[in-house]
Formats: structure tokens, sequence, C-alpha cells
């Protein structure tokens, strides 16, 4: 999954949206700690696991609007299959 | 060994050094930046935004007496004292456990910035060879990182797997990389470059009757490919910077450097240092904005 850091408005619709509870808003970019921008991260204890996370919502039949990636209001949120 | 003690050829040089041509009493911002590494730990204080001083340690089995100790052993020539400090940043694997520290900064970022800082603003990728990862960085104009590859939970190709390499074959690991070009015909990459199977390989290339400069340059074409693998999934952009301890074996980054087709800036200062560095500009700039405490 990719969080595109320009595009995030860290409205939190994700975190909101999401069943596996992956999202996290935080206050600033960590890896742009100078930036005073609020932004969206996936939580630090599901990154390992996100695959396995975002499965239920990924079915074999095919690609479909997951529910993070329709919440999002920036577009944002990107999945590869 | 004859008389028992057992040479540990594995053990590099740690090394400090003071910038003479600093004053640091007359500094408004003393930053200081500690990168706790899986196999050594730097700190870095910056003054007013230029280096004064810096120290590169072993990392022990303890991360916040790493720390501590990094943090003593760069200021061990110079009569500034821990309580002069600004404001601390601490990063790296460790960076948890640093008792210093002010707050903490993932360590792809200091990277990012260190090398910014190092090399100059054309910096765009920037590989990081550490004692048990390799960072493949993509940065821009400012040093912020763009995108970012890292190794998983295998050391192959690592820092820690040439220490455990130069140890099975008898070889100052500072040798290294000029002994693995004293052959006559390069011998084809080992398959495996993992680091407990390294014994069995070096032992089998051994047996065929390779020499040891020979398994030495076949063991560094191997870590080269797998560096390159990496490398090439960030993708390479120009001006290309390595920094960790692998950069200063010749081995590696030669055979590296043929397979990329860029020739890699090189470091005025120790190759290791660039995580404390980007740790300490961040301290710094902190400071300056007004985010940090400064005493």
């Amino acid at each position: 999954m990719a969080i595109d850091s320009e595009k995030c408005n860290a409205c939190a619709a994700c975190v909101e949206a999401c069943p596996a509870h992956v999202f996290q808003v935080v206050d600033e970019n960590p890896y742009d700690p100078l930036s005073a921008q609020a932004l969206t991260i996936v939580r630090e204890d599901k990154r390992k696991t996100l695959r396995d996370a975002c499965a239920p919502c990924k079915p074999r039949t095919g690609e479909r609007l997951l529910p993070c990636v329709a919440a999002c209001t920036a577009g944002a949120i990107a999945h590869s299959w | 060994m004859l008389d028992g003690a057992q040479t540990e050829y594995w053990r590099w040089a740690e090394t400090n050094w003071v910038n003479p041509e600093i004053d640091w009493k007359k500094a408004r911002v003393i930053a200081a930046g500690v990168d706790v590494g899986s196999v050594s730990s730097q700190a870095v204080i910056m003054a007013d935004g230029a280096l004064y001083c810096y120290g590169n340690r072993r990392t022990g089995s303890r991360s916040p007496d790493s720390a501590v100790d990094a943090l003593n052993f760069a200021l061990a020539k110079t009569d500034l004292r821990p309580e002069h400090i600004h404001y601390c940043i601490g990063t790296g694997y460790g960076r948890v456990n640093v008792p210093m520290a002010d707050r903490t900064v993932t360590e792809i970022a200091c990277h990012a910035k260190g090398a910014h800082f190092i090399y100059g603003p054309a910096v765009r990728t920037v590989l990081d060879v550490g004692g048990q990862d390799i960072k493949a960085i993509r940065c821009d104009q400012n040093g912020k990182v763009v995108n970012f590859v890292m190794n998983d939970k295998c050391a192959a190709g690592t820092g820690r797997g040439m220490e455990v390499f130069a140890d099975l074959l008898s070889i100052p690991i500072a040798e290294v990389g000029d002994r693995s070009f004293q052959v006559e015909k390069a011998p084809p990459p080992v398959s495996c470059t993992c680091v407990v199977y390294a014994k069995s390989e070096a032992l089998k290339l051994l047996r065929k009757g390779l020499s040891t400069n020979e398994v030495l340059a076949a063991y560094c074409a191997a870590m080269a490919e797998r560096i390159y693998s990496l490398l090439a999934r960030v993708g390479v952009e120009p001006a290309f910077a390595i920094t960790g301890g692998m950069a200063k074996n010749r081995g590696v980054i030669d055979r590296l450097k043929k397979k990329v087709g860029l020739e890699p800036l090189t470091m005025t200062y120790d190759a290791q240092l660039a995580g404390a560095i980007g740790a300490a500009l961040f301290a710094h700039a902190l400071v300056t904005q007004g985010k940090g405490r400064k005493k």
C-alpha cells in the first residue's frame, strides 16, 4: 500500500473506513521531521502484517474498490493487488 | 594462536575526531545526533550547523550504554560536556534506547539528510550498507526522502556478514577489499551470501583449491550482486552516494560500481557517520525553528 504524503490531508476518513484499523493520523511525517504537516500513516504494529490485514477486502475474483480508497477524499491511497 | 589470545579479525578501528577550527563556546546552537546501529554507534556534535566532533564505536550488548559510550567518545578530546548540548536526536535501530535523546527520528530520514549535507544537494540516490541492513533511499534536492527500499530480516550482504567472513578466513577486515583484487582470475560469485552458511560456503571453496584471496573475491562479488538487486528496485539516479561501513570496503564497492555504471561519491568524513550527521542536522533545524528545547 502507498499513501501519497503530498496528497494526504489527514482527514482521517480512512481511519474510520478501514475494518482492520491499519491507519493512524500523526502530527508529522516520520521521514520529514521538519514539516509540520499532519499525515496518515500505517500503524507500526500493522506494517509487517499488512498483507494479512488487507486480505479480507481483496477477493480473489478481481480488483474492486477498497473501503480505504473509496473513503479517501484526497485520492492519496493506492494499493498493489 | 599459540599464545592463546584469539585475534579478532573482524574488529574495525574506532575513531573520534575534533574540528580544530571551531570554538564551540562561540556557537549559539549545539546539536547532537546519536545513531545506535546494530554493529556500530556514532555520536556527532554540530556547532551552528558545522561538524564539530564525532565518535564512532562498536555497539555493545546494551543500547543505552552504547549510546552514552559513543557520545563520551566523541567528547573525549574536547572540553564540551553533555549538559552543554541544546538538543539531541537519537536514530538507528537502538534509537528508543538513547537516554539523552530529546526525541527520535527514523534512520531513513537521517541518512538522506546526512548524505545531503556531506555530498551536497545533487545527491538523489543514497545507498546505506550498514551492519545488519541495506537501505536504498531516493531523495529530493532538500534531502527529503522520496522513496526507499530496505532488506527485510536477512543480513546477507551486510557489514555483519563481512565481519563473519573476515573472521573465518583470518583476514583483518580492513584488508578484505584490497586482497579480494589480488587474484589472477576472478572466481564466480558464491551462490549464497547467507551469514549463517558463510562458514560452509567458505570451506567448500577452500576445499576446491581456491586461495583465501579468491574466496574473498567470490564473496565480495556475491555481496555486490545482492546489494545491486536491492538498489535496482528503487532505481539509481545520479548523483549516487554510498554511506555506512561497507563504503570502506573496496572489494564490494568497486564491483558494485561496475554494475551500476556510476561513480559513487566518496566521503570526506568517516562513511559510517551519515545517520548521526543527519540526526544532528535535524536537531539543529528543530532548535532554530524554535521547536526544540533550548537550555
